[in-house]
């Protein structure tokens, strides 16, 4: 079996300007920051990010990074609103695609499962269907005829998600509370990689937390960053919760700002 | 009482959003609306599912015998949304006639914001798919407005256009610093359901940028009953923390 351990540079090194990237976690919550961090200080650019957005959104908007940005919010939790991404957003500076959040699961979730849409209720009457000109909507042929949002498959070149275990294969454990979207961001992209707190042997996973937890296996990753304290500021229990410190300091303007 | 705050009003009378809900999960979004579905679930809507802030669901969010009943994480609570398993008292940061929320943007431009909020969020889905309510803690002409500049949750008038696949949709109550709000008209416009003791209806209607129905003569809301003060302050808020949201210029 293929060892796919590699380092945080070696992951940007095979992304590329204009890529489609989705980023694992929800709002401040075990998003993959070591990773980001990196793509923030590389020259990477014009990239479309698809996210359950917290900082990684703010921080890639506010280094430049950021053609587009797909997301149903944008939300540091503790702080309601992420002043980067706002930033770009008011400076008119990234375009946008803004979804119900169920429905850009829906979206991944077409993605993964290879099929062009799947249809919703999430977004009928709303704005985003004025705000998002391209969604069509689609007729259901059986009796009812409901007309329903066809909610298109969102394709990612790459899946950037942070768990707390991993082995080098690429079977990958989360042991907090919410395993969020991530496991359909890998299976929604082309190249997937898992930052993981700690990499440990494929028999020790389970000494930490059921079967149930293993939601990430080695068919649906291609690399994988052992990265201690990878998420950070965001949290990422249980080995760590949210460093606030950090994360105002951050909100405050201090993009890299070290945890406390 | 003569004593009841109007924090403790708007408590009681978000609680009554969620009567006869049965076993759904109740979604409060703010502090005044988080006490409140609590006080329902400790009363007369024993059947609420309520969340400790993450995935668990617990048996009674506040007491010292609590414990966990469900798992229930984002994945599957859009399931529950979906089925409607759910009803939500939501934000606005704009309400218009008809009950159309915006929690997305502030300004005409979608494309350049004069101000970006959160997001649409969940409120296109939920408002869609299950009973959804609002809490809006400073009753203003900048809340109430006759257009909303981005339809997140859909109001009465968005959901008839959208025809049959918009037939869960219902917006139940929109409850306030000054007065209870629904759509209880022929055509579904807001109406004044009732206004707080100690709010006169001019106040009212100054507060809201566009023409109220039942103005004339409104109820006045309930006061909470001595069993549901004595949980208000004792058990489920015991540390005052109401205030912060409707501060209390004096008792009512």
């Amino acid at each position: 079996m293929r060892d796919k351990r590699m380092s945080v540079d070696d992951v940007v090194a095979e992304l590329r300007d204009g890529m489609t990237v989705g980023i694992g976690g929800w709002g401040s919550r075990r998003k993959p920051m070591a990773l980001v961090t990196a793509i923030a200080k590389s020259s990477l650019k014009d990239l479309t990010v698809v996210s359950y957005g917290g900082p990684d959104v703010g921080m890639l908007c506010a280094t430049g990074k950021v053609r587009k940005a797909v997301y149903g919010f944008v939300s540091l939790d503790s702080i309601p609103l992420d002043p980067h991404f706002r930033k770009a957003r008011q400076q008119g500076e990234i375009e946008v695609a803004e979804f119900d959040e169920g429905a850009l699961q829906w979206g991944l979730y077409a993605a993964a499962l290879r099929l062009p849409f799947l249809p919703t209720r999430a977004g009928l009457g709303s704005d985003v269907v004025t705000n998002n000109p391209e969604l069509k909507t689609v007729t259901s042929p059986y009796e009812d005829g409901e007309e329903l949002l066809a909610m298109p498959a969102i394709h990612l070149d790459a899946a950037l998600v942070h768990m707390n275990r991993a082995d080098k294969f690429g079977n990958a454990q989360y042991l907090g509370p919410d395993i969020y979207f991530d496991d359909l961001y890998c299976l929604a992209a082309e190249k997937r990689y898992v930052s993981c707190e700690r990499i440990v042997e494929t028999s020790e996973l389970l000494a930490a937390g059921p079967p149930q937890s293993l939601k990430i296996n080695r068919m649906m990753v291609d690399g994988v960053v052992e990265a201690a304290g990878g998420a950070g500021f965001t949290s990422c229990v249980p080995d760590y919760g949210r460093d606030e410190a950090a994360q105002k300091a951050y909100a405050a303007g201090d993009l890299f700002a070290e945890a406390s | 009482m003569s004593d009841v705050t109007r924090a403790e009003i708007c408590i009681a009378a978000c609680a009554e959003a969620w009567r006869g809900d049965g076993e759904v999960i109740a979604s409060p979004m703010g502090r005044i609306p988080a006490l409140a579905a609590r006080l329902a679930k400790l009363t007369f809507a024993p059947g609420l599912m309520l969340s400790d802030g993450d995935a668990d669901y617990l048996t009674d969010p506040t007491g010292a015998d609590s414990h966990v009943e469900a798992h229930i994480p984002y994945r599957r609570l859009f399931d529950f949304v979906w089925h409607g398993s759910r009803h939500v008292m939501m934000g606005a940061s704009q309400l218009d006639r008809f009950g159309n929320q915006n929690i997305s943007a502030i300004g005409t431009d979608f494309h350049r914001p004069k101000a970006q909020l959160i997001g649409v969020r969940g409120a296109p889905g939920n408002t869609i798919n299950h009973p959804t309510s609002y809490w809006i803690a400073n009753h203003s002409p900048k809340v109430f407005v006759e257009k909303v500049d981005v339809v997140s949750g859909i109001g009465f008038d968005r959901a008839r256009a959208a025809g049959p696949a918009a037939r869960f949709h219902e917006l139940r109550l929109v409850v306030t610093n000054l007065a209870v709000l629904d759509f209880a008209t022929p055509d579904r416009r807001m109406r004044i359901r009732s206004i707080h003791p100690g709010v006169t209806v001019e106040e009212v209607i100054a507060a809201t940028g566009f023409a109220l129905e039942g103005t004339s003569h409104p109820a006045l809301t309930p006061q909470p009953d001595g069993e549901a003060l004595r949980l208000i302050r004792e058990v489920l808020d015991p540390k005052g923390t109401r205030e912060r949201e409707v501060p209390s210029a004096g008792r009512v």
